[in-house]
């Protein structure tokens, strides 16, 4: 079952009629205590970095996802900023990330971006998927992904970048680690090229 | 790279779909689900989806008509109307909508605007601008209550503001050409291009695939927003929501 985890941050609901529609098991997840039954977790994520991580900890999920994605690894898919906490802080804010990815998330510089608009990066765009990944098997990639963000990931670590975009330079648009997965773009608002990635999550077929 | 969006713009009267001319002589033109699942199918950009009399009717957002057509969205979404409070903003956030749309509330206190950022980010903030060509003199009035109430802030000094308080895009929407199908006003555009360097999206006057590429020609990186073209077919006005597919966007973007 993937469990969609609704912590009062982003597109949970889309998510969970691309699943009903693949007829892929799926369960709309508010407790803590309700995350054991998941066999993967998807994290959606609109919202600024600290009233994001500010909710996962009064909900009491910051510490169970820890318990699970990082112990018990437990696969995990976020989304925009449920990317962005993964990694140790943000410009954004103040509060620390969840730290499961090596990384910062800084913003976009404005000054290499040569024409207007400048921030935030904002409509379709194209990934380059340098790795070949399932997750992206299937994908259309002349047509692209939703984004809309004015912050990106930055990994320490080239191993950790699943793929890449372009505005005003290269810069990281999907990490990954094992288990854990993120893309700085929406999924759920990606008309086929997301449902096929959704469906690609599911069929991951991880150690 | 980077490209640029091409956008239906809904709006909302009494719970069913309306189109305007002038911000006028609402006509009704069908159900606003029905009208999201057929641009589900077309696989159109981004959606904006306006109440038009919730601000007017000093009344908040339709929350469970808001749900309804998040459910349905397959694409970006993008709600205004009557949002007066950081809550409501992000009530329809967590509904699934991208982006929220400030109007009135948003130039009455800018204070708003960042205070919803803080929670929301910045980039999922829009701010809507309705303008009027003076009758003298050149330049623009801006208007809101649904081109009702003239605002105090000067066109100029509004885009100043919003870019000093980083919200994440400006609607421009020209009253004059709403619903006319006579083109978009360029010279209107480049007013805003030059003051701000956040993402725009013009709506008012497309009348043809022609004109949304003119646009994109000379912006390069834009939003074009039309209401009429997407839901009116013929001189006549008939209703029949349509949009251009994947192959007839190619060579627009």
């Amino acid at each position: 079952m993937i469990g969609i985890i609704d912590y009062g941050s982003g597109n949970v609901q889309a998510i969970a009629t691309i699943y009903k529609n693949l007829n892929i098991n799926y369960q709309v997840i508010t407790k803590p205590e309700d995350l054991d039954k998941a066999d993967k977790l998807v994290l959606p994520g609109v919202g600024a970095f600290d009233a994001t991580m500010q909710q996962l900890i009064d909900s009491g999920l910051k510490d169970k996802l820890n318990e699970l994605v990082f112990d018990k690894k437990v696969p995990i898919l976020g989304i925009c900023v449920g990317l962005q906490v993964m990694g140790y802080g943000s410009d954004e804010g103040n509060l620390p990330g969840l730290g499961w990815i090596p990384g910062q998330v800084k913003k976009f510089d404005e000054t290499k971006i040569e024409l207007k608009p400048k921030l935030p990066h904002m409509g379709w765009n194209v990934i380059n998927d340098t790795r070949n990944h399932n997750l992206f098997k299937g994908i259309d990639n002349d047509f692209g992904f939703y984004f809309v963000h004015s912050f990106y990931f930055e990994c320490e670590k080239e191993e950790n970048i699943l793929a890449t975009s372009n505005y005003g330079g290269e810069f990281t648009s999907s990490i990954y680690a094992n288990h854990i997965f993120g893309t700085q773009f929406h999924p759920e608002k990606s008309h086929g090229n997301g449902v096929q990635l959704f469906k690609n999550f599911a069929d991951l077929k991880l150690c | 790279m980077l490209r640029s969006r091409i956008i239906p713009c809904l709006l909302i009267q009494n719970k069913g779909l309306v189109k305007t001319v002038n911000f006028k002589d609402p006509k009704y033109v069908g159900d606003p689900i029905n009208a999201v699942k057929i641009f589900n199918e077309k696989e159109v950009d981004e959606l904006m989806v306006l109440d038009i009399d919730a601000t007017r009717e000093n009344r908040g957002p339709n929350l469970e008509m808001i749900k309804n057509l998040a459910d349905e969205c397959r694409m970006p979404f993008c709600y205004g109307g009557g949002i007066t409070t950081v809550e409501q903003a992000r009530k329809i956030i967590n509904l699934g909508a991208e982006k929220v749309a400030l109007s009135y509330s948003a130039l009455h206190n800018m204070s708003l605007c960042q205070e919803i950022g803080s929670i929301i980010g910045n980039q999922s903030v829009v701010v809507v601008i309705d303008v009027k060509r003076k009758k003298l003199f050149g330049g623009y009035d801006i208007y809101t209550h649904n081109g009702i109430k003239k605002s105090r802030w000067k066109l100029d000094d509004l885009v100043a503001k919003l870019e000093e308080i980083n919200v994440g895009e400006i609607v421009i929407n020209s009253i004059d050409n709403d619903g006319t199908m006579q083109g978009y006003d360029q010279s209107l555009v480049e007013i805003i291009r030059e003051k701000c360097s956040m993402p725009i999206t013009v709506l008012g006057g497309a009348g043809s695939l022609d004109d949304i590429k003119k646009l994109i020609s000379k912006f390069k990186i834009i939003g074009a927003a039309a209401g009429s073209l997407f839901v009116f077919k013929g001189k006549y006005r008939a209703v029949l929501i349509s949009y251009p597919n994947r192959e007839e966007r190619k060579p627009i973007y």
